[in-house]
């Protein structure tokens, strides 16, 4: 024990310490818990899923098969839901990423008539949740004769106002050299922005990417309201509506939640330093 | 866009840059927002035969009239007022846990993080199963096992004083991991020197998480507490996927009243009128919080 310890605590006691392990090791068991549940589930056949559920087993497959993954594509078309929360999602991620740096840095670092009013409407959108205009989003896409479709879970999302908040503190922070440098050799707010600003900004490009997509992925509400059949439905759509698929198994419903989260899963793992980057930063905006 | 044509260089590219955002936020965020509180001040409902008037505060009337929208404010505020202090209180115990040296804290924090990857849909689908009914239902079992025996197994969802905590259960499951992270990175932003001066004072633990830490973390804390009372007022997914507001409204929220209006009910002016209520509830909170970070800035 050095006296170096961030906390500045120089000495701890065996007790604290033993109380520490005691709840990170309880913590542990609440959060990974019921993801360890579902994976087992997902690996049992139906009938011990619930069966099972109350002893230890329910962390162990006793009979562990692939089965309910088989079964999960016979009795739904799973891969049309995970082509609809992919395409969506990623034209989400992708567009709104273009778009949302642009206005942020033609706010950050631009002059032009009408921008700080418009800057004040960008800050007001900032505290209206997506909720408070659900439903007359909602009868609007009807008049776009927009429902059931790709676009009404795309379009209306591209412009993000928090998007264009991240995006526009850190390109306020961004050295003012690197826009003169540019000038002088003669190139425009365009080029200067998408070769110079760009790949500059890359840590903004991943906070955003993370949030819209863990946003987008998980978005339910939306995609309830507006789609009705099959083709346009999204995973968090089809899972809830998977559940209430008589016959009720368990397992089945476990391997399309595994299947549901593995492609976020390993993203997140693979970029786990971003995505607490990026979750991180949006706590220091204030 | 003839009036940014005719303006100079740096004036249209500014307008260009920022003009698809600014269109997108204009015709899919205010547009709409603004037809709401024109719409609540309507009679509009879809496919009704009475034709369509201005009939002024009306509808804020009868919402407010209806018991089961009553019940959804008292449940989204009992909601907001469990589930902030104690997710806030468990996110900043783990962040404090994690903010020492310590053997697989990358791991932990992996962990801890975890559930927030997990759409809420997926969530509530999962605990659906661990909030099962009888003793063979893990959380139950669990129970049993804790009381040696004396727990007599609920139907968590099905049971009226339960049904609420267990919701409250799964959205702190969820939702802790991400304050905990915003958590950490504010303890990493106070600078040791103040603990160790704390410390040269002869300050203990206990004194030093009063003095420096809450105080260093105050901002993270408010915004932390703001986002997730915000949060609390949005409550949708496990409700509409587990219990549909019930049993006997013990469930339901405002968003689902509302969304129970437009669209299961055509009720189009009476949900617009539940948005502005919502949008107005938002907004206090966020003026709140706005106040509160003002008052620290003045004093410091």
């Amino acid at each position: 024990m050095s006296a170096a310890i961030p906390m500045g605590a120089a000495r701890v006691g065996r007790w604290t310490r033993l109380l520490g392990g005691l709840a990170l090791g309880l913590a542990t068991v609440f959060f990974l818990g019921p993801v360890l549940f579902m994976i087992v589930g997902s690996l049992k056949p139906d009938e011990l899923v619930l069966r099972e559920a109350g002893s230890w087993r329910a962390f162990w497959p006793t009979e562990g098969s692939l089965q309910n993954y088989r079964d999960v594509f016979e009795r739904v078309n799973f891969g049309r839901f995970l082509f609809n929360s992919l395409f969506i999602t990623g034209a989400v991620v992708a567009v709104g990423l273009v778009v949302n740096s642009m206005a942020g840095y033609a706010f950050a670092r631009m002059r032009w008539t009408g921008r700080n009013a418009l800057f004040a409407f960008v800050l007001a959108l900032l505290i209206l949740p997506f909720e408070a205009i659900a439903v007359p989003l909602f009868y609007m896409m009807i008049e776009f004769g927009w429902r059931d479709s790709y676009q009404v879970q795309i379009v209306p999302f591209l412009a993000n106002a928090f998007s264009i908040y991240l995006f526009y503190t850190f390109f306020l922070g961004l050295p003012r050299e690197l826009e003169e440098a540019a000038e002088i050799d003669g190139a425009g707010p365009w080029r200067t922005f998408f070769t110079l600003i760009v790949p500059n900004a890359k840590p903004a490009f991943a906070t955003v990417a993370i949030l819209t997509f863990l946003v987008t992925w998980g978005s339910y509400l939306w995609p309830l309201m507006v789609t009705s059949g099959e083709t346009y439905r999204p995973l968090p759509v089809a899972i809830a509506n998977f559940k209430t698929l008589p016959p009720l198994q368990w397992g089945d419903i476990m391997a399309f939640g595994v299947m549901m989260v593995l492609p976020i899963l390993l993203v997140f793992l693979l970029f786990q330093r971003w995505f607490v980057r990026g979750v991180a930063s949006t706590g220091m905006k204030n | 866009m003839k009036a940014a044509a005719g303006l100079r260089g740096r004036n249209r590219h500014g307008w260009l840059m920022a003009g698809p955002a600014l269109a997108g936020l204009l015709l899919f965020i205010a547009v709409p927002f603004l037809m709401a509180v024109g719409l609540s001040l309507t009679n509009l409902r879809l496919g009704s035969p009475l034709p369509l008037e201005w009939v002024g505060f009306q509808q804020y009337e009868r919402i407010f009239g209806d018991p089961a929208f009553r019940r959804a404010l008292v449940n989204n505020a009992v909601f907001a007022l469990v589930v902030v202090p104690v997710q806030t209180a468990l996110a900043l115990g783990l962040a404090l846990l994690l903010n020492r040296p310590l053997a697989g804290r990358v791991w932990f924090r992996t962990f801890f993080f975890m559930p927030v990857v997990f759409p809420m849909a997926l969530v509530a689908v999962v605990w659906q199963l661990i909030l099962a009914p009888g003793a063979a239902g893990p959380l139950n079992a669990l129970l049993g096992l804790a009381t040696f025996g004396l727990w007599e197994p609920l139907d968590f969802l099905n049971h009226s004083g339960a049904a609420l905590p267990s919701i409250m259960l799964m959205s702190i499951w969820q939702g802790a991991g991400f304050q905990m992270v915003i958590l950490l990175a504010g303890l990493q932003g106070i600078p040791s020197t103040y603990y160790e001066a704390a410390a040269i004072d002869g300050a203990g633990r206990w004194q030093q998480f009063l003095h420096v830490t809450l105080p260093g973390l105050r901002n993270t804390l408010i915004f932390v507490v703001l986002v997730t009372t915000i949060l609390a007022f949005r409550l949708f997914d496990q409700v509409d996927i587990l219990t549909r507001g019930g049993p006997n409204n013990a469930t339901t929220t405002v968003m689902f009243e509302g969304v129970t209006s437009a669209f299961r009910r055509q009720q189009v002016a009476r949900a617009a009128a539940i948005t502005v209520v919502f949008f107005v509830i938002v907004l206090a909170i966020t003026l709140v919080q706005r106040r509160l970070l003002r008052e620290e800035r003045e004093i410091s």
